[in-house]
């Protein structure tokens, strides 16, 4: 621990670790030194000027090198002609910084003045108006008049849309580069810049389509004036009419946490709208930030599309019942059904409702499945991360390997992270068989053929990459793309062998993270529940499949067939969707936003989520029906409130042990200090006040652990040859995750309409022509024994012999299979 | 006795201090506050810029405005933003006249209307159709059609400070 400074700020001592500036500094002991363009989570640069404080160092006389002494044996003082910027000053010892002064405070006044000789003084309907930090610096520190003339107030267009997604407006902007910095250094999306100079200078976006990052919303949260602005809150209400709601996000397994700001509209009839989702601090998950997919993508909570009564089936339609109606026909469709009660949940469930329905299922002699497309997740809760892991941790010293993901699309807020850690010194290892947005911070790049995975992993078993297997601490984050059930599960058992050869595992910082597809995964693995080798024969073979939070049928023709078989099915959803249309009773469920419950993120963090809007009125939360049906049937299940279910699941299930739900609420001292009232220095971005979640202690920290049987002796080359398949006159079609895909609780967002990916087959040129295919002509491929038709993209950095196509696009392709591509010679009108 | 007599004698000539409300009406005085009213601009566009500063400064929280996007193919107040809802629940109001004053563009003011009645809650719910003043001589009635870039400020331009 290198040795901590001490100044005095105001008349206060401080001690602070080397390197520290003085604006820090002064926020630790709760002295506000304002600030426009420096930010704690970016470089300083000292544009702005309003940190301006006085700064004096002792004396040293320059014969002794001893600091001068005063005549009480002080050490004298001496001040800089000129005030000093506090945002790019380092502390240094005996430092003495005055902030309350006569010349601080003039220095302040005149720096407010420039800045508003041509601000619009809109605020009334600024949509910063109320959190804006010029507004309370100037009410603060400004001067109530200005010395300049009115006429020379610069007119700037004020309605400048950025890209879809966010509007600049000129004249608002202070030219602070907050925006601009933040999308150089931290999201690495170079798509923002200044053009012109002085009071002409304006932010310009240079990309095509315009501001493309994905995370462009958080530019909005840290722009100090009302310059940036999201179209979707867009005069939506005043920030002070909004109320907080603590939530997560359920789109990936980070487990972003937000908060959602609601009001009551006159409009929605007096109900409690959602405005706008927020970042609300969590330096162990997602820091300050949040992506554009879990700021944009909540609508479909207020979808009109939402399932609103039960139904149950009579003859050929489903037509809407009473609760009491369908509770009992879905009791008398499981008692009078023979056979097995397969279950499939999906991994978007929360903990509680996937523990009620083990327990549902466990009673009734039924088994329940996950439906999910990757495996190992067993394996991630005996080495996974551990309690006290946090990725801002890693640094020099430590290694990071990611294989078969593409984190930027699958799982942003990780891939902006780990860039932060290889910023830090730590070696990302970066091995995929396609190019990905994480490899230009790699110190390292393995590129390998789709099938020879596991290849990768033994040569770090051989020893080639001692980076790693010397490394202080160690992280593997697995995908599965191009790869199917098995192929993940033998990708992560490799992984775990790994990981106990060279001793990361089972202690903070070191483990195996899973890149799943969906927010719970991990939690359902934790509680037991597990794909299924073969869904297809699982669901056709069942008497009652009880499929809740899964839409099978909608993802794969095959089960979709398989499912015909089964003779009752009772289907828990948000949406009519394909499996709904099959079912023989349906209930409307609560979206998670109307309920409370708990997550636990790919990292093995459980969070919880609060009840942010009412529920739909005739809908119930998933853990309610399953207990109610429970009732039904005679059987006693928890079904009252999250909390007591909590309390089960904490007694019932090892890696629960010891969790308890009002823990997971606690908090704990964060930095940088945000949300609070001084918004000019983190940004609008929220304070957490309602649970920083714990971490699940892995099964390999419990006594008694045993390594599981990982691969003896060398691991199979390939998990299949794709050269043989290539022989064969066949592709290997590998389903790859985009950020924005056609989800139900993303298409809802008409705001992102125009960035979803499209379906299409991107293969390489030499693929492309093997096939007598063209760049942007129709392919022909069978999936499921349905034809479809797709354009084709050429991209040269793609592997040959295999084709990518974006995942949940309107092709049913869950996992990667061979298949025949054949060119569309005609090309049929529908 | 005869002194009570003359002074009822003399009350007698004089002017009775009552009216005839509700067929005559006392003119009420300039600062009266009585119901609001939504101003208009002389060529009818609205004042009200929908940034609801009322509804904060209300004490009474009677005051409820939802905002929107004007275009100008689409234009019911200068600049870029107008109420899409704008209510008062007179039942909850206080005549206060806190909104007159936090109004930035002078839109809401109180006027000379005493007049209100409800029999139900919901009636007591003035929306913005019955608060706005009606369209001036030689104006046009919102939504209008307008001129790109001719109203591209939403609050009017301040003078210059030395005025």
């Amino acid at each position: 621990m290198p040795k901590e400074i001490t100044l005095t700020i105001d008349g206060q001592t401080v001690s602070v670790p080397p390197g520290t500036l003085v604006v820090d500094a002064a926020k630790k002991i709760g002295i506000d030194i304002p600030v426009f363009c420096y930010h704690p989570k970016m470089e300083p640069v000292g544009m702005c000027r309003m940190c301006l404080v006085d700064i004096g160092r002792p004396m040293i006389d320059r014969a002794s090198g001893q600091p001068v002494m005063d005549e009480n044996g002080n050490p004298r003082i001496q001040f800089g002609p000129k005030l000093d910027t506090a945002c790019t000053t380092p502390v240094t010892d005996g430092m003495v910084v005055i902030t309350q002064s006569q010349k601080v405070a003039s220095a302040r006044k005149d720096v407010l003045e420039f800045l508003l000789t041509s601000h619009p003084l809109d605020c009334p309907i600024c949509d910063k108006g109320g959190e804006c930090p010029l507004q309370n610096l100037t009410m603060g520190y400004g001067p109530a008049e200005s010395r300049f003339i009115f006429e020379e107030k610069m007119h700037l267009a004020k309605h400048v849309p950025l890209g879809e997604l966010i509007y600049l407006d000129r004249e608002r902007c202070i030219q602070c580069a907050r925006c601009v910095r933040f999308e150089n250094e931290i999201a690495d999306d170079p798509v923002l810049g200044f053009s012109q100079r002085g009071r002409a200078l304006q932010i310009v976006t240079f990309s095509q389509p315009g501001f493309d990052s994905i995370f462009s919303g958080n530019t909005t949260d840290i722009c100090p004036v009302g310059a940036l602005t999201t179209a979707d809150f867009r005069f939506g209400a005043r920030p002070w009419e909004l109320k907080p709601a603590a939530s997560l996000c359920n789109h990936c397994p980070v487990g972003c946490n937000l908060t959602v700001n609601v009001r009551r509209e006159a409009a929605q009839g007096g109900k409690l709208v959602i405005k706008r989702v927020m970042p609300r601090q969590n330096e162990n998950v997602n820091e300050i930030w949040l992506c554009d997919k879990g700021r944009f993508a909540y609508h479909y909570a207020e979808s009109p599309n939402r399932l609103t009564r039960p139904m149950v089936r009579r003859g050929d339609e489903l037509v809407t019942v009473s609760w009491e109606e369908a509770l009992a026909a879905a009791a008398d469709g499981i008692r009078s059904t023979g056979g097995e009660l397969v279950a499939l949940a999906g991994g978007r469930l929360p903990n509680e409702d996937l523990f009620t329905l083990r327990r549902l299922a466990d009673t009734l002699g039924g088994k329940v499945l996950l439906s999910t497309c990757m495996g190992g997740g067993d394996l991630v809760s005996q080495v996974g991360l551990t309690p006290g892991s946090n990725l801002a941790d890693l640094g020099k010293g430590d290694a990071i390997l990611v294989i078969a993901a593409d984190l930027h699309q699958q799982a942003p807020l990780w891939w902006l992270r780990l860039k932060a850690a290889a910023k830090r010194g730590a070696s990302l290892i970066v091995a995929g068989a396609r190019p990905t947005r994480l490899e230009r911070f790699a110190t390292r790049v393995i590129r390998y053929r789709y099938g020879e995975e596991l290849d990768v992993i033994q040569q770090f078993l051989d020893g080639k990459f001692p980076e790693f297997s010397e490394a202080q601490n160690a992280v593997i984050f697995y995908g599965g793309e191009g790869m199917d059930m098995l192929g993940t599960s033998a990708l992560a058992q490799a992984c775990t062998g790994l990981l106990i050869q060279t001793g990361h595992f089972s202690r903070p910082n070191n483990g195996l993270v899973p890149v799943w597809l969906h927010a719970n995964t991990q939690g359902a693995w934790e509680l037991g529940i597990h794909p299924s080798g073969n869904l297809a024969r699982n669901l056709a073979e069942a008497g009652t499949l009880y499929i809740v939070a899964a839409d099978p049928a909608g993802d794969d023709p095959t089960l979709a067939e398989a499912m015909e078989k089964a003779s009752f099915i009772i289907v828990q959803e948000l949406f009519l969707t394909e499996t709904a249309r099959k079912a023989h009773v349906v209930f409307p469920a609560q979206a998670h936003f109307e309920r409370e419950g708990t997550f636990t993120s790919g990292e093995r963090r459980v969070q919880r989520f609060y009840p942010v809007i009412e529920p739909l009125p005739e809908t119930r939360p998933d853990y309610a029906i399953l207990a109610q049906l429970g009732e039904k049937l005679g059987l006693p299940l928890e079904g009252r409130a999250p909390a007591l279910i909590f309390r089960d699941l904490a007694t019932s299930v090892s890696s629960f042990r010891g969790l308890d739900y009002t823990r997971l609420a606690e908090t704990a001292p964060q930095w940088p200090i945000v949300g609070r009232g001084d918004l000019y220095y983190g940004g609008t971005t929220y304070e957490n006040r309602e649970g920083l979640g714990c971490t699940l202690s892995a099964a390999s920290q419990k006594e008694g652990w045993h390594p599981p049987a990982t691969w003896a002796g060398r691991m199979p080359e390939h998990t299949f040859d794709l050269d043989r398949m290539n022989a064969e006159g066949l592709v290997w079609l590998v389903p790859v995750v985009r950020l924005y895909d056609h989800g139900t609780t993303v298409t809802p967002s008409t705001l992102l309409r125009e960035r979803l990916a499209r379906a299409e087959v991107s293969l390489h040129p030499a693929t492309a022509e093997r096939f007598n295919l063209k760049d942007g002509q129709p392919a022909r491929l069978q999936l499921g024994g349905k034809e479809y038709s797709v354009p084709v993209r050429l991209d040269e950095t793609l592997p040959e012999g295999a084709a990518l196509i974006p995942r949940s696009c309107g092709l049913p392709v869950s996992s990667p299979h061979g298949v025949k591509l054949e060119p569309v010679i005609r090309e049929i009108v529908s | 006795m005869f002194k009570g007599l003359l002074t009822t004698l003399k009350e007698w000539a004089s002017k009775p201090v009552t009216i005839q409300y509700p067929e005559e009406k006392r003119p009420v005085r300039p600062r009266f506050r009585g119901r609001h009213e939504l101003k208009r601009y002389d060529n009818g566009l609205e004042k009200c810029i929908g940034c609801a500063l009322c509804a904060a400064a209300c004490p009474a929280d009677a005051i409820f405005v939802e905002a929107a996007e004007n275009t100008d193919d689409e234009r019911y107040s200068p600049g870029e933003r107008y109420a899409r809802v704008y209510e008062i629940n007179m039942l909850r109001c206080i005549f206060c006249g806190f909104c007159e004053d936090a109004c930035p563009t002078e839109a809401i003011v109180l006027g000379d209307q005493y007049e209100l009645s409800f029999t139900t809650r919901q009636s007591a719910i003035y929306t913005k159709d019955m608060l706005l003043e009606p369209v001036p001589e030689g104006g046009k009635p919102t939504p209008q059609r307008t001129e790109p870039g001719v109203y591209t400020r939403a609050v009017p331009a301040m003078k210059d400070p030395q005025d």
